[in-house]
């Protein structure tokens, strides 16, 4: 959960139909790039009319997680979302997109409003983790993020959650409790980084590559495994090279899932909720 | 030498059965002792790793407790491997170290005569980490107890969640908490207690969700790891940093009970629930 401070990697990091096989941790370092479009990227892109709501009404207000009501064309929602910045002064002002439990709590604030509104929600997901910091437990992360991902189970407006970068394990789940859950095609989601696992499993940060590997963290791997609903895919070289066109995808979409959300009744849209993160996971039953 | 060793080894595993070493104060105490105290120090309170069925014995009333979903059991569905080989071994392993399938028992009992049901954590095997399987028995363990609207307690004791089945294991946090969300709606009571360690993504998700949460004396009790933040903040972290008695003084558990008063304590509240 070490923040990523723009590790340099080479503009063209992978070519779509080049020989050489696009690894996970290929994806990992794509995932992070310096260059790669953020939360504030897409809400220029995608949204307009943005109206930003602030603080948790509890103890601040956490910048690494920004929303507010938006619109995409005339769909009115509320869009939440980890905010990276584009350069040090932004992202030490965001933190690199780690919350804190004010950020979590904000997060569920505004959905509770979003439900007051009857108006669907959007998530929009990066971030390498909640912040593992000193007063963040002091003020509990845990039971921020537990809190928010149990009362997403109820939230009565439909959840669209997109992951555009890192799915940082809690912090990201910790508004991403989606009805659909969709990732770019370069986006990573893991329970927890690949440097953390390999230091845990391999003793040695430096097999990194091989822990990305065996974590499944790549939205082709999510998607075969029955954790996400849909892939959008980015330009060959990696959606840094191209805002406007992953913008246009995005956004078409996100409009078309919200649309689908919107012809269930709430009854049907709790349940079927429910039933998909019931279903979440393999095991055996022996009896 | 070889005999030498041998009989050291031998003496060793003698003492080793009839005395324990505390992992706090280092005093050795009888086993018997040790045993007869719930496994806690009868000198600093220090409250010994206990598995799953130790701790039905000490909770429910004698042959109430039923267990379900006994056959749901893990699988390596990622063929994960690391260093030390493949999680389809470790399950294996696991599974023989402990006679259980999983690092949770569900089921159901009665606590002084009152009905309730209960998932109760077991650490030894793969470090109570929460995987596919442990989600599955603790959602279901949720589903009985909204079905029969019976008070649902889950002990927790987990390193957090399962590594080597990837984001599988996180998406169990949001499916237990899915569970515990249907409770909330239906007003069935969900007691969560907390004991050593429960941390990670346990601690995020349901462990943390209870309409009361209970822990015992000491319990290390967390979400980021110790090491982690000492490296992100740069200092050291105070002793009793995510202790119980530290989510007390911040307003995360309701009460630290020790585990000979643990029974008393839940039949005393279950007993406020009318339904």
């Amino acid at each position: 959960m070490t923040p990523v401070t723009g590790e340099k990697i080479l503009s063209n990091p992978i070519k779509g139909t080049d020989s050489k096989k696009t690894t996970a941790w290929d994806i990992v370092k794509i995932s992070r790039h310096p260059q790669r479009p953020v939360f504030q990227d897409y809400l220029s892109l995608v949204f307009t009319d943005f109206m930003e709501f602030h603080g948790d009404r509890y103890f601040a207000d956490d910048k690494a997680i920004v929303g507010g009501f938006a619109r995409i064309d005339e769909q009115k929602i509320m869009l939440i979302g980890h905010s990276k910045g584009k350069n040090t002064i932004e992202n030490i002002e965001q933190n690199f997109g780690m919350a804190k439990p004010e950020g979590y709590r904000k997060a569920l604030r505004l959905m509770k409003l979003a439900q007051r509104f009857n108006v669907p929600i959007v998530t929009i997901i990066d971030t390498p983790g909640a912040f593992p910091g000193l007063e963040a437990e002091e003020r509990g992360q845990a039971e921020s993020i537990a809190k928010n991902i149990t009362e997403m189970a109820n939230i009565e407006v439909p959840i669209v959650s997109l992951v555009i970068g890192e799915g940082g394990s809690g912090g990201a789940l910790g508004i991403g409790v989606g009805d659909k859950i969709l990732m770019l095609s370069n986006a990573i989601y893991s329970v927890i980084s690949p440097e953390g696992c390999a230091s845990i499993l391999w003793r040695d940060a430096s097999f990194a590559p091989d822990a990305a590997e065996a974590l499944n963290i790549t939205a082709q791997a999510l998607l075969r495994l029955d954790v996400i609903d849909e892939i959008i895919e980015e330009p060959s070289d990696g959606a840094h090279s191209d805002y406007n066109t992953i913008a246009a995808k995005v956004k078409d979409s996100l409009i078309k899932n919200i649309k689908d959300l919107l012809s269930n009744s709430t009854e049907e849209l709790l349940l079927k909720r429910f039933q998909k993160y019931s279903a979440m996971g393999k095991f055996e039953d022996s009896l | 030498m070889a005999w030498y060793s041998k009989a050291i080894t031998e003496k060793k595993q003698q003492i080793g059965s009839f005395w324990v070493k505390c992992k706090q104060c280092r005093s050795h105490i009888w086993q018997e002792q040790w045993n007869e105290n719930l496994w806690v120090c009868p000198n600093c309170n220090y409250h010994g790793s206990i598995n799953a069925f130790q701790r039905i014995e000490q909770i429910f009333d004698k042959n109430t407790f039923k267990e379900l979903f006994a056959g749901i059991g893990p699988v390596d569905s990622l063929h994960f491997n690391d260093l030390k080989g493949s999680y389809a071994d470790k399950i294996i392993a696991n599974k023989k170290k402990t006679g259980i399938s999983e690092s949770v028992v569900t089921g159901h009992g009665k606590i002084h005569n009152i009905a309730a049901v209960a998932s109760i954590m077991d650490f030894r095997f793969l470090g109570g980490s929460l995987g596919s399987a442990t989600g599955e028995k603790i959602l279901q363990g949720a589903n009985y107890a909204y079905d029969h609207q019976l008070p649902y307690i889950v002990f927790s004791a987990s390193g957090g969640a399962r590594m080597q089945e990837g984001v599988l294991s996180l998406m169990q946090m949001a499916k237990t908490c899915a569970g515990v969300a249907r409770l909330n709606k239906k007003n069935v009571p969900f007691i969560s207690v907390l004991t050593n360690p429960t941390t990670g993504g346990v601690t995020a998700s349901y462990a943390m969700m209870g309409d009361i949460n209970i822990s015992e004396p000491g319990a290390v009790i967390g979400f980021a790891g110790r090491r982690v933040i000492e490296q992100t903040i740069g200092e050291k972290l105070p002793d009793d940093f995510q202790t119980a008695e530290y989510l007390l003084d911040h307003g995360f558990v309701d009460a630290i009970v020790d585990r000979k008063d643990m029974k008393d304590y839940l039949g005393k509240v279950l007993a406020y629930y009318n339904r």
